[in-house]
Order: structure tokens, then C-alpha cells, then sequence
């Protein structure tokens, strides 16, 4: 049979980036196609071709045998291609209806719309394709998961037949998640074609029918969840570590510094993001914890650093119990904290690079004296900060949003690790980070932890939680499923903890201190 | 990229708003952008006064007849009418410059004060919208969209007035200050309600300072035709004169009404830029203002920091009206404010919510607005040509695109843009 979807040799070029290198793709009717990669290996690009978001610099599309040139969504749209994107694009205050037909109305008696045939359709739609809504809610009341299903309706209602899904599970419960499965093959069933982006191996072998994997750019190798395996999968996806490897000692732990007991932590859903975590971290450690994004990590961290309160639990810091402490309480007893998403949390983008270095010791000596800024301790400080952690910057007056990605991390590494600290809490520290500021990040991170400061790793890339770790945490669905010593696993073995895997290893030595995870198939 | 999106975030349109307007880093970035920041205001203000001169030749009837008679004789008479009219508006605005000239040449102290009146009428205009402007600025830097100065005003200007009139035998050095405090203290506690509102219950500012500002102008009414009515005013709502000991002093004699209550104004501007910019408090409010998440992060309390804002701009807001009454009217009358709160909202963003910005802002207001006056007197165009020129520089500032356009600056870039993510924070 003739394929519905074709790839032929697309290229696109970024400045400094060759993000899709000669891509061959082909889509039969009836199946779900999963593309496999790590973040940034260039698939997000590669749909975003075919979507009419970016135009290839090399390559072509085919739909049916036909050759097409797509310049835009609604090109796209005509095609019969629909995308569910990462981000929802529906309006809040508007029904399942209404966002439905927006772009695609049905009118009656002139300009009216006609809900009750656009309501009509989508029931008809949601009952032959087991997408359960009710046309009449208004978006805000709808859970997530449900909101991504009128965003499925959304293309079945433009008659879409080739479905691409983007990273479709990353704002998903787990529970969603199996749902959204569920549909997906019904859809394929009654002839819907899908594309499934996604860097989860759990979710490939699950309902993909055959997997492309793409590494930096370019197909690396096709397989079925038949002939593939995780740990197959997990090296295809990766392919040679980075070398990257940082110099580090092996730890010599001392006291316990933190200690957390059978934390429970929820969202501002309300949903338990964690739950029953428990452990401790030493001085002159440093405690990786590993996890698919989503898992509860980011919960985990606004905890320990009192920016969330854990709905049950405990948390103790140097000995004293900080459970509901403020932020301030934290950063006043040594713990340092490098947040997640540095533009909205870490950084006052409008602020100067001396101002932000302030940014949570302001109001402490030499920076002020009563509540008058000391100008000369404030400047000295930045220029002496900027020194020491290479910040690149014409001066410590320009301000933050000016700055690369990497030299903003700098300025909050900068101020978190020049304060006397017993504690460091580091969240994604290198995200979109060039090498060379990953690798100047994890070398002060590890002279933290030679200076004996206990540290917190959250990471989602397993790279850096390889290299950086003494001890690994893995979160799995809210819970720490296993603590292992760096040294005694491989890539991996974590890997597949990470997707919630269970190993079974023989070497009775090491299933010490492991916890038994039901298998999710 | 794989950012959760936040099902919660309420992208605030006011907050998206002070972001762009005030403190928006595509201002700020590296020297052309500040330079922009400067020069952006100056242009929408040259561009005002053009489109000004371009409806004043519009509204002239002369010019039409001319155009009937030739072109030659249509453009004469439009730039006659353009000529004279800005002519008698800059008269008005800083005084005639032959006269001064004169004036300083000649040995009459009584004919140089006179000559000079005209300026000091335009620094007595501007110094309520100093006081305004600076209310307005402290809220803008702390993210809040306070459009309570009006009702501020008249709340600073009742309590000043009960205090300057019911309180007798006081010496005026104590008596003078204290009526000005009654005022700021009560435009403090009519920004703190707002403030706690907006910072216990998320109730936005917005809604809360505009009901306020709604109470106090029927307060004030209710007040002013009861309790505050003075005896024997036969029913029009007027308080009683306020005693000669709070009154704000007057340099000179009538008809120069140039006061002390200018360099107050002064000293004022100087304390607030002082706190916002000195002090620990105003950066604690300004980060808030930029980034509450970050001032979460930073360990700021948030709560605190709402109210304590909306406090002090009603404080200074209280001042504007205060100064009116002690220094002025000496009186209350319902009609003593030409709305110096809602045009404050527009001299903050002209100043850029900085205390040196909204004084050059509120001195423009000033000249504008006295120059105006002499303008009408002389060549008839109405004082409402001001309002026009006003919020056509407004137009500018706040869409700074136009003026980009027109004179070919070169736009900062997109992606030293800060995206507003979030809102409020919801906290």
C-alpha cells in the first residue's frame, strides 16, 4: 500500500546547529510511527517542517503520492495533517465547542454560529473515536488530560488523518497517559495515521508499531518494540557518551546535612507530585536525582528550598526541622539554591547583573547597612563575581536580559556558590547551556562539594546526573524508587529506572537499598 | 523547551502592560537603549506639538477662508495661526522673554516678579502632579496598576482641610506640617485597603482602586454638605477656610501664587527616588514589581511589600491633594481637582516610573497646561487643544512603535524582549 506520508531527505540549518541532517520519513496509513531522540536531537524541527512552521532548506513532502509544499498551518491543515502541540492552543474561557469550531465555524441564519450542529459533530466524533467531553464546559473547568483530547477533537473535526503528537505526555499525569494510549490506537484502528514524538522508551514500546531514532539531526536506526528492547533503545537513542567528563575525586561524606522524611508534596493542581520520599544527604556528597521530567522532582525541590509547602512530611536541615520554612529561613541556615527555570525564578531579567547577584542577601551586611544600600560593596561584589565565574559581560551595570543563557546561569551559580553554604540544591543547572558553561557549571559544583557542602543534583539528563553524582536518587511517579551508588550502575541500568523500570540484577550486593516497583505493563 | 505549561497562570493584561511600559529591558539594553528611553519621550513630544499645530490650523476658521482665497494665502494663514498660538503658549508657559529681559535690565523688583510669573504659575500647576505622578511611579515599580490616586487626592485634601480648619492656635511650623501629614496619612490608609485587598484576597488593583476612588468622591460630597459644610454657605458645598497657621506659604504677593509647597514637591521626588533606589526597601519593592517569582525566591514577602506600596503612593498621592488646599484653595470645593490622579497615570508611564523622569513629566504637564491658558486668552483656540497634545504624547509613549517608525530608530531586539510568562504569581 501506498504511503500516506513522506520525508525525502529534509535538511534544516540553524546558525551553528545542522538540526535536521538529510531526514528519510515514511508514515503508512494505520499506524503509529514513534520518533525517538533525546531533547534537542531535532525532532520538535522535523514536525515543525512538516507543519508549515519552518521551511526546510533542503527536502520534500509528500501526502498520497502527491508532492505538496507546505507554507503554514493551514497548508498543513489541508494536507490532512493536524499537530497536538506540547502546549495546548485552546482558550480557556470558551467551551469544547466553541475552541472546536474556532477557524471553522458553522453558521446559521447568516452570521450566527451554530453551536448545536458544531455540538453535534463533536459528540459523533468523541463517540467514534473514544474521546470522552462534553461539548458544553468551558476549557478552565477541564483537567489536562481532557483538554489535550479537544485538542485531538480539534483536528478530527478538520478532518485531519495524519496526527502528529508532540512530546504528548510531558503535562500528563501517568494515569492520562495510559488514556491518551488507549486512543491513540483506537484512532489508528479506524484509519487515522500518527506520528509520536517523544524521549520516553516506556511509552515507544508501548504503542508505537515501528520506532525512527534520531540522534543530533540524523536518523540513527528503525526498529519495532518486537526486535527492540529498552536498553537497545537507550543506546541508539544516546549513542557515544559526551565527553564530558568531570575531573572529580571520589566523596568522602561526613555528617548528615539534610534529611527528609516520608515527604508528601502537591502540585498547585493540587494533584500529589510526590509522595512517601525519603532520604538524606551528607556533607561532602553529592546526590543525583534522576528522573523523566514530570516526576515529582520539581515538587521534591521547591520543598527542600521552601518554596512549596509538602503536605506531609519531614524535612530537617543541620539537625533543625525547616518543613514549612520560608525560602529566607533556608538561605539564612546555608542552603543555596539554583533554580529550575532561571528566567522566572533565578534572574530579574530587568534588573543588573550587580543587583541580581544581591538578589537574596540584600538586605544583609556588607550589601546594606540598616536599610541603606552600600553602592561601592554592591558594585565591588559583581566585579569580583564576574571575575571569578567568567561572567561575559561588558560591565556589572548591563542588565541580565542581555546576557546568553549560559552567562545568566553563571550570574546565579555566581551568587549561590559565593556564600558561605552547607547546603546546594541545583535544578537543571545546565539546561541550554553550551558545553563549555556545562562544563565550567559542574566543575564549581564539585568544588562545592570538596569545600563540604552537601549538593542536590535534579536533573533530567542522565548525562549529568552520570557524571556529577556520588549517589543517584531515582524519581519514578512521585516516589524515589531506588538510591544507588553512582560507581556500581550503568547508564543504563538508570535509564531504565527512570522509566520505571524494574532490573533484575543478580549481583545480590547491589539490589541493597533498592525498592520493588511494580511493572506498569 | 518541555516548560510544564501552568495551568493556573492568569496572564494579568495590566501586568503584561507595566512590564512593557515601564520596566521593559528592551529600554534599558546596553547605550542605544537607554538612549531610546530618553529619546523616545522627547520625540512624542515633538510629535505632539506637530499633529497640535496640524489641528489648530484645522480648527482656525481664518485658515479655511484664506485656503478659499488661494493656497499661497491657506498656508500664510496657517502658519499664522500655528505661530501665534504657540507663540502665546510658550508666553503663557515661561513668561514673555523680551519683558524679562527688560525686567532685569530695569531696577523694578515688582515688574521682574511679574515678568517672571508666568514660569512660576507653570512650576505652582505642576507641583500637584509631581506629588501624583510620584504616587503613581511608586505602585508602577512595584507591579501594581494603581489608578487610586484621584480618590487619594481627594481623601488627602479632606483631611488636610479638617485638620488646617479645626485645630486653632497652633504655631504654623507646627500646625502647617501636620495638616500636610493628616493628608498624606490618610491617602496612606486609602492605598493601604486596596493594597491589603489586592494582597490578601487577589483582588486586583485595578477594580479595587477605581471602587475606592468612586466612595471617596461621594465621601467627600457627603462631607462637604454635612459635617464639613461650612455655616452660612447657603448650601454650596464648601468647608471652612482653613486657619492661617496651616496654610503652605506664598512667596509673594498676589497674583503670584508661588509657593513653598514647590520645593517640597522637590525634596519629595528626591526621598522617593532615594527609597526606590537607595534604600533596601525600594529594591525588596522593585523586585517584586519585576519579578515575583524571583522575589519568592529571594526570600521577599510579597504581602508585605503590596501593601506597603500601595501605602506610600497613597501617601503621596494624599500630599497632592493636601498641597492644593494649604497651599492654594485654602478651602474645599468639590471641583479642586482637574483630575491630576488619572493624568498622573499618564506622567508616570511619560517619566518612565522614575522620580527624576516624572518631575521633568510633571513640568511639561505644568507648562503645558499654564501656557494653555494664555493661549486661549490670546488667540482663542481652547485650553482642551492640551488634552489633545497630551494624550497624543501618551499615544506615543505607550506605543513607542509609532515613533520608531517616524524617525527610523532601529527596534531593540526581539529576543532581549522579556516574554511575560506569568502573572501576579497568584500569591
Amino acid at each position: 500500500m501506498a504511503p500516506v506520508l513522506q520525508l525525502k531527505s529534509i535538511t534544516k540549518r540553524f546558525p551553528g546547529v545542522l538540526a535536521n541532517d538529510h531526514i528519510d520519513l515514511t508514515l503508512q496509513q494505520g499506524e503509529i510511527l514513534a520518533l525517538l531522540g533525546e531533547n534537542g536531537a531535532g525532532k520538535t524541527t522535523l514536525m515543525n517542517i512538516l507543519y508549515g512552521l519552518y521551511q526546510p532548506d533542503e527536502g520534500e513532502i509528500w501526502v498520497r503520492e502527491k508532492k505538496i509544499s507546505v507554507h503554514s498551518p493551514t497548508d498543513a491543515i489541508r494536507a490532512g495533517i493536524g499537530m497536538v502541540h506540547q502546549h495546548f492552543m485552546l482558550i480557556p474561557v470558551f467551551t469544547v465547542t466553541e475552541n472546536v469550531m474556532l477557524g471553522e465555524e458553522s453558521l446559521r441564519y447568516g452570521d450566527f454560529l451554530d453551536r448545536p450542529k458544531a455540538a453535534a459533530r463533536i459528540r459523533e466524533i468523541s463517540t467514534k473515536y473514544g474521546l470522552e467531553v462534553d461539548p458544553d464546559t468551558y476549557i478552565r473547568d477541564l483537567p489536562v488530560g481532557v483538554q489535550q483530547r479537544v485538542e485531538i477533537i480539534k483536528l478530527l473535526y478538520r478532518e485531519a488523518d495524519i496526527l502528529i503528537f508532540d512530546e504528548p505526555t510531558a503535562v500528563l499525569t501517568p494515569q492520562e497517559a495510559d488514556e491518551l494510549f488507549e486512543i491513540m490506537r483506537l484512532l489508528v484502528k479506524q484509519g487515522k495515521s500518527i506520528i509520536f514524538i517523544t524521549h520516553k522508551l516506556r511509552e515507544v514500546l508501548e504503542v508505537a508499531d515501528r520506532i525512527m531514532v534520531i540522534r543530533r539531526g540524523a536518523v540513527v536506526g528503525e526498529t519495532t518494540p518486537k526486535d527492540a528492547d529498552r536498553e537497545k533503545l537507550a543506546a541508539m537513542m544516546v549513542g557515544r557518551a559526551v565527553n564530558l567528563e568531570v575531573e572529580k575525586e571520589s566523596a568522602t561524606p561526613g555528617d548528615v546535612v539534610l534529611e527528609v522524611r516520608d515527604l508528601e508534596v502537591a502540585n498547585d493542581q493540587k494533584q500529589i507530585m510526590v509522595e512517601g520520599v525519603s532520604f538524606e544527604i551528607r556533607a561532602g556528597e553529592i546526590l543525583g536525582l534522576a528522573g523523566v521530567q514530570g516526576n515529582g522532582q520539581t515538587e521534591l525541590v521547591d520543598a527542600i528550598t521552601g518554596m512549596r509547602r509538602p503536605t506531609s512530611g519531614s524535612i530537617r536541615l543541620l539537625g533543625e526541622t525547616v518543613t514549612y520554612a520560608t525560602p529566607r529561613k533556608f538561605t539564612e541556615m546555608g542552603s543555596a539554591h539554583v533554580p529550575e527555570d532561571r528566567q522566572k525564578d533565578g534572574l530579574v531579567l530587568s534588573f543588573s547583573i550587580a543587583d541580581n547577584l544581591i538578589l537574596n542577601t540584600y538586605y544583609k551586611e556588607p550589601f546594606a547597612r540598616g536599610v541603606i544600600r552600600q553602592e561601592k560593596a554592591i558594585l565591588a561584589n559583581a566585579e569580583r563575581l564576574i571575575e571569578q565565574f567568567d561572567v561575559r559581560t561588558p560591565g556589572p551595570l548591563i542588565h541580565v536580559g542581555a546576557l546568553s543563557g549560559g552567562n545568566q546561569q553563571k550570574v546565579i551559580v555566581a551568587r549561590e556558590l559565593s556564600r558561605p553554604i552547607k547546603l546546594l540544591v541545583a535544578s537543571q543547572p545546565t539546561r541550554g547551556l553550551d558545553v563549555g558553561s556545562i562544563e565550567y557549571i559542574h566543575s564549581q559544583i564539585v568544588k562545592k562539594r570538596d569545600e563540604g557542602c552537601a549538593v542536590l543534583v535534579a536533573s533530567s539528563e542522565l548525562d549529568e546526573i552520570m557524571e556529577l553524582s556520588d549517589r543517584i536518587a531515582v524519581m519514578y511517579r512521585g516516589k524515589i524508587i531506588a538510591i544507588v551508588n553512582a560507581g556500581e550502575v550503568t547508564k543504563q541500568e538508570v535509564g531504565l529506572l527512570m522509566a520505571g523500570v524494574q532490573i533484575d540484577l543478580t549481583d545480590a550486593g547491589r539490589k541493597k537499598g533498592r525498592v520493588k516497583v511494580e511493572s506498569t505493563f | 523547551m518541555a516548560n510544564q505549561p501552568d495551568n493556573k497562570q492568569k496572564p494579568e493584561v495590566t501586568k503584561v502592560l507595566l512590564e512593557e511600559i515601564i520596566d521593559s529591558p528592551s529600554k534599558k539594553k546596553g547605550r542605544s537603549g537607554t538612549g531610546q528611553a530618553i529619546l523616545i519621550p522627547i520625540l512624542a513630544v515633538l510629535t505632539g506639538l506637530i499633529i497640535g499645530a496640524v489641528i489648530i490650523a484645522l480648527t482656525t476658521e481664518d485658515v479655511y477662508k484664506a485656503f478659499a482665497l488661494s493656497f499661497g494665502d491657506g498656508l500664510g494663514a496657517a502658519w499664522k495661526a500655528i505661530s501665534t498660538s504657540y507663540e502665546a503658549l510658550f508666553k503663557g508657559a515661561f513668561g514673555d522673554p523680551a519683558r524679562i529681559i527688560a525686567a532685569l535690565q530695569g531696577d523694578n523688583p515688582i515688574e521682574l516678579r511679574r515678568a517672571v510669573n508666568p514660569f512660576l504659575e507653570s512650576l505652582v500647576v505642576a507641583t500637584p502632579y509631581i506629588f501624583a505622578g510620584l504616587a503613581v511611579a511608586v505602585a508602577f515599580r512595584s507591579g501594581l496598576f494603581s489608578i487610586g490616586a484621584e480618590g487619594q487626592i481627594f481623601i488627602g485634601a479632606t483631611a488636610a482641610t479638617f485638620v488646617g480648619y479645626s485645630i486653632k492656635g497652633l504655631p504654623p511650623y507646627i500646625h502647617m506640617p501636620l495638616a500636610f501629614l493628616a493628608g498624606a496619612a490618610a491617602g496612606a490608609l486609602w492605598g493601604f485597603v486596596p493594597g491589603w485587598l489586592k494582597a490578601k484576597t487577589g483582588g486586583s488593583e485595578v477594580i479595587n482602586t477605581i471602587m475606592v476612588n468612586w466612595i471617596t468622591f461621594r465621601l467627600t460630597e457627603w462631607l462637604l454638605t454635612g459635617p464639613m459644610q461650612r455655616p452660612g454657605s447657603g448650601g454650596v458645598p464648601l468647608s471652612p477656610f482653613i486657619e492661617k497657621s496651616a496654610e503652605i506659604p506664598q512667596f509673594f504677593d498676589k497674583p503670584i501664587r508661588f509657593h513653598l509647597g514647590f520645593f517640597i514637591a522637590l525634596a519629595v521626588a528626591f526621598l522617593v527616588y532615594y527609597f526606590l533606589f537607595k534604600t533596601t526597601w525600594g529594591y525588596n519593592l522593585r523586585t517584586v514589581g519585576a519579578n515575583p517569582n524571583a522575589a519568592r525566591y529571594a526570600g521577599m514577602n510579597i504581602v508585605t511589600s503590596t501593601i506597603v506600596a500601595m501605602s506610600i503612593s497613597g501617601a503621596l498621592a494624599g500630599m497632592a491633594g493636601a498641597n492644593e488646599i494649604l497651599a492654594l484653595n485654602r478651602t474645599l470645593a468639590l471641583g479642586f481637582s482637574p483630575g491630576f490622579g488619572f493624568d498622573a497615570i499618564a506622567l508616570a508611564l511619560l517619566g518612565n516610573s522614575n522620580p527624576i523622569g516624572v518631575v521633568l513629566a510633571a513640568l511639561l504637564f505644568g507648562f503645558l497646561r499654564s501656557g494653555a491658558t494664555r493661549m486661549m486668552l490670546a488667540t482663542g483656540i481652547p485650553i482642551d487643544i492640551i488634552s489633545i497634545l497630551q494624550a497624543l504624547i501618551i499615544i506615543f509613549i505607550a506605543a513607542p512603535a509609532i515613533i520608531r517608525t517616524i524617525y527610523r530608530l532601529r527596534a531593540p531586539k526581539i529576543e532581549d524582549r522579556v516574554v511575560v510568562k506569568t502573572g501576579w504569581g497568584g500569591k
